[in-house]
Parts: structure tokens; sequence; C-alpha cells
């Protein structure tokens, strides 16, 4: 089993913004992986291991489309324990959702692995776009904003629940597929791989840390540096980001002392209840 | 140009989920010169395409055995089909959990630029859209001849019906390959509850709750105010309570009358799914908790000292 991981590196979102002048600054932010695609990437994992720690079968590739310190991010992926990596020159500011699922599918055409797993959306830009549209390119099925994932034994196809409006949904999808993962796929039964495992292995509801030895290991790891012009991908954006500004601030009121003053202002001031 | 929307219906009736994206895709008509023409996707949905004709100038219904499930594998294909076929120009969706699933893909097949869970309509191909969580406001244009975007529901408002009553237009869907997808089943939430997306009152608890039973309280004034409970993601993860409970970033986005944040200290991504509420209320009994800073009242206290009296207390004002 053969997965391929893209991940972006977004700015920390516990960090506070300045807006201005149009524009996000970021000079001076830290850098992390986007907390879905770490979920995908610890997902990915576990369909290559037959219990936490145990024997590993398959192969985790993970992709990102950055500057060259992404290299940072994506070794730490591989310190958790992907197997290779491959970072793919760019910039954000010349990027949009359809040109990422375009280079991305330009990976999948050269690695062919059997199941794309992603996050369902990057933490700063929002979009919940790449995986569908990566889909679509490919021509292949989707199954966006996961809770499980189920590969059958066979390999060829997969059992998913998906996070949906009004509860869970559950799907077959044929593989090769692109899955989008939402936060709860880390759950302790969310993800298994037939072939490795059976209904009673349970994992760490959180993705694991690199510990000493991954990150030892991860130095010697494969990460591959391209541009997506080797890779045969060509035109621009679709989407022009014209500028950015911060929303209005929300006037923090006033506290009341006691729930008889809070009712009353309810009733009577904002005229609520 | 003609401006496309989807319409999600059950088989008898427009969902209410898709009133906000009627009203955006009117928008967007001003600056495309066109109708606004809704499609209806499903099996014998025949009454349904009536009843969403109220809403628009007309309404192109692909109604097949293999379409009943929201499989983005068939309904893509038969929405870029629907825009080749009349050469719209736009294509609009509610950004519920179909929109966000199908239209992205719709937009790769029509090789269209797409803007997700837009706020506004500014121009023909001009819209604002929250990114970082809501932190920032970003102002997007679509270069593309045809834009595909979704419309967040909280901030269009629902659609009141058109003067006339639009026609229904039967079409035969495309090929339909659903590639190997099938719809199992849905697991839905089963509640007597209004919508969380759509209710006038939230009643929402955070991680500060403790555990499972103590919603019950909440559960409660929710029920008092005819409201939808609602959780921050932490009281989900902690399995307080199910997941499309929760409001924020990465659940749903809701703006009520009266939001109430109960033992929940308002981390950015929650309150990107619940600022735009009217009336926040945040009963927390850490003063420096973030969601002060957001709540037009804020009493410091424990939920268990505030809650069963704040039900007692309205219960009081109701009766007098």
């Amino acid at each position: 089993m053969k997965i391929l991981v893209p991940c972006k590196r977004v700015p920390n979102p516990e960090l506070k913004l300045k807006v201005g002048g149009g524009a996000v600054e970021l000079a001076g932010t830290t850098w992390q992986v986007n907390p879905f695609d770490e979920y995908a990437v610890e997902s990915a994992l576990r369909l290559t291991e037959k219990n936490k720690g145990g024997e590993r079968s398959g192969e985790v590739v993970v992709v990102s489309i950055g500057p060259k310190d992404t290299a940072t991010q994506l070794r730490q992926l591989l310190a958790m324990g992907a197997d290779r990596g491959i970072l793919i020159a760019g910039d954000d500011a010349a990027l949009d959702a359809d040109l990422v699922a375009r280079t991305l599918k330009a990976v999948v055409e050269s690695e062919k692995p059997d199941v794309v797993v992603m996050g369902k959306q990057a933490v700063d830009g929002d979009d919940n776009q790449v995986g569908q549209l990566l889909a679509g390119y490919l021509g292949w099925p989707q199954a966006t904003f996961l809770s499980s994932l189920i590969l059958a034994a066979d390999g060829k196809s997969a059992t998913v629940e998906r996070e949906v409006d009004t509860g869970v949904e559950q799907r077959r999808v044929r593989l090769p597929a692109v899955a989008t993962v939402d936060l709860r796929i880390i759950g302790k039964k969310a993800v298994r791989n037939e072939a490795l495992s059976g209904p009673d292995v349970e994992w760490e509801d959180t993705q694991r840390l690199a510990s000493l030895k991954g990150i030892m290991a991860a130095k010697k790891k494969e990460l591959k540096e391209i541009t997506a012009e080797s890779l045969g991908v060509t035109g621009g954006m679709l989407v022009k980001t014209l500028r950015h500004e911060s929303p209005p601030v929300r006037k923090a009121g006033i506290k009341v002392a006691s729930v008889e003053e809070l009712v009353s202002k309810l009733r009577t001031e904002a005229k609520v209840i | 140009m003609a401006t496309l929307v989807l319409l999600e219906t059950t088989a008898t009736n427009l969902r209410n989920s898709s009133l906000p994206a009627v009203t955006a895709a009117r928008e967007l008509a001003k600056h495309h010169g066109g109708p606004v023409v809704g499609v209806v996707i499903g099996t014998s949905v025949a009454a349904a395409a009536a009843d969403a004709a109220r809403f628009v100038d007309k309404v192109l219904c692909y109604d097949n055995a293999a379409l009943s499930a929201a499989l983005a594998e068939t309904w893509a294909p038969a929405l870029a089909a629907a825009v080749k076929e009349t050469g719209a120009t736009a294509l609009v969706a509610s950004a519920t959990s179909t929109g966000k699933d199908v239209l992205p893909r719709a937009a790769a097949l029509l090789g269209a630029g797409m803007a997700s869970d837009v706020v506004a309509v500014q121009g023909a191909k001009s819209f604002r859209r929250p990114t970082y969580a809501g932190n920032v406001l970003t102002d997007v244009e679509v270069t593309t001849a045809v834009v595909v975007c979704t419309a967040r529901q909280t901030e269009f408002a629902p659609a009141a019906p058109a003067a006339g009553v639009g026609a229904v237009e039967n079409k035969a869907a495309p090929s339909v390959d659903a590639l190997g997808s099938e719809f199992l089943a849905l697991h839905a939430t089963k509640s007597a509850r209004p919508d969380l997306t759509e209710a006038k009152v939230v009643v929402s608890g955070g991680r500060g709750m403790k555990e499972a039973a103590n919603f019950k309280a909440l559960e409660e004034l929710t029920d008092l105010l005819g409201g939808a409970l609602g959780a921050s993601r932490a009281a989900c993860d902690a399995g307080m309570v199910p997941n499309d409970l929760q409001v924020g970033q990465t659940g749903k986005v809701v703006a009520p009358e009266l939001y109430f944040a109960v033992a929940l200290s308002g981390a950015i991504q929650h309150l990107a799914g619940m600022k735009g509420s009217k009336v926040i209320v945040a009963i927390n009994k850490d003063p420096e908790a973030p969601i002060f800073q957001v709540a037009d009242y804020g009493l410091v206290a424990t939920w268990e000292s505030t809650v069963p009296q704040l039900i007692a207390e309205i219960k009081k004002v109701k009766a007098a």
C-alpha cells in the first residue's frame, strides 16, 4: 500500500495575526504543518501498521509545495515515521487551490499511490478545495471530511465515515481515491487496514510525536527537491487574491454581577428573551 | 449570462439550507445580467423541483435513479453539464457539506476558479471571504469566464419566493458513473430541536462542562428558549457531545440572535464560528477567558452555580 500525503505549512494558528496595508504580516511567524495534514500523516502511518509501533507494510510519501525551508516541516513528518518526502519549490503568493491541485496531479501520476490522504482544509486559506479538485482532475473517486477510514483487506476499496451537516455518512469508495480527513480521524478506532489488523486494534487518540530515534532516522530519509516545471505543470492561478483586511472588531460588552441582572438585561435591553 | 444555483432538496421540498445560496445567486445575477436558474439533482424529485421553482426563474431537474445520493462523482458532472448547456457564467451553492464536497469538483471539470465560503458578492467575479479562522477577510477575484463559489449560510439572508414561479425543465443526466463510490448509510443525529445553523438561540458548552451528563442542564436551557445545542471542539473531542454540534472554524458557523457560551474559553477557532451572533452571553469562571472579549454580557461564575438559576429566572420572566 503506497499512500501519498500532501501537506501544507501554515503560520502557527495560535499566534495573533497582524494585518496591514492590505496584507497579512507573516514575517517573524513560526511555521508548522497544517493540523489536518498532520492528522492525515498519522492516518497514513496507521494504514501501514499492524498496530502502534508494530510491523509495517507499505510506504508513506509526504509532499509539499513551498519555499526551501518547508523542508523543516517535511523532516518533522519523516521523523514521525513517513518514509520519503518531496518538496516542490513554490510560493503561496503564486499559488491558488487549482494550481496546487494540478501540481499534485502531476505528483500522483509519477508516484502512482494507491490512495491520497490529506487534510480537508488548510487553516490559513480555509479553502477546503484541493482534495476535491485533485480527485476531479484525476477522475478518481473522492471521500471528503472523513472521521473514519477502513481499508479493505484486498486493497481495492475503503469504507469511510464522513462528517456531514446532519450526522455521519457511511460510504464505500473504490481505490485509488482521494481521501480528505477531519479532526476525528485520529480517534482510537477510526483508521485501520484490514490487510494488517483486525477490528480490535486501537490507537492513541492523538497524533504521534517524533521520537529521538525517529528524528535521527529522518536525517537519512530521502527528501527530494524538485520544481513544478520538472513535473510539466503549466498555467497560472485562476483566483487572484486582491487584499486582506482585519474584520470589524466586536466590542466587548459589560460584565453583569448576577443571574437576575443578566436575565433582566436580556429581557429589557437586548430584548432577546 | 445565467447564474446557476445548486438547490438541495428532500424528496418533496427545497431545503432551507439552500435559501442563502439563492440570495447569493440573485446578487451575482445582477452582475451577470441573466436569469437565476436552479439545479435540482436526485431521484424522483419532481415535487421538490416544483417547490424549488418558486424561488428561481427556472429549474433544471436532473432526475435519475442513480443520482439519489449526493455523490460528487455524479453530481459534479451534472452541474458541469448544466453550466455548459445553459452557457451560464456563474455557479453557486450554499457552503453545506454537500456544497463543499461537490462544487470544487465541478470547478475542476469546468476549469473554473472557485471562491469558497464567501460572505459577500462584490462584483461579477469578486468576493469577500474569511480566512485564517475568520481573523482575516480576504478579497479575491476569479479570473476564469465561469465563476464558482459557495456561500456562507449565515451571511446571506434566506431568500423569499420570487414574484413568479419558474418553469421546470427535465434534463437527462450525462452518463452517470459513480466511479465505484457507494452511499451506505446516514447516521443522522436525531433531534427535535431546530438546526444549529438556523436556530434563533444557540446554547453551547465547552470543556468546562467536564462530562456528557452535565450537558443535560444546557439542554434544559436550550429547550426552554426553543434553541439548538452547540459545543466547542474541546467538548466534542472529549466525547461529551456528538461532533455535529461543533461550532467553529472546523465545525458549523452560526449567527443566532442569542448565543450562550457556557464554560467555554473562546479559542480563536471557536469564535470563528459564532462571532456573527447578534447577542453573545458568556458564563465562565475564569475572568480572563477570551470569550469575554466578544461577549455582550459576561458573568464570571461556574456553570453549576448559574445555569439552574438562569433556567428558573427565565421561566419566571416568561411567566410574568
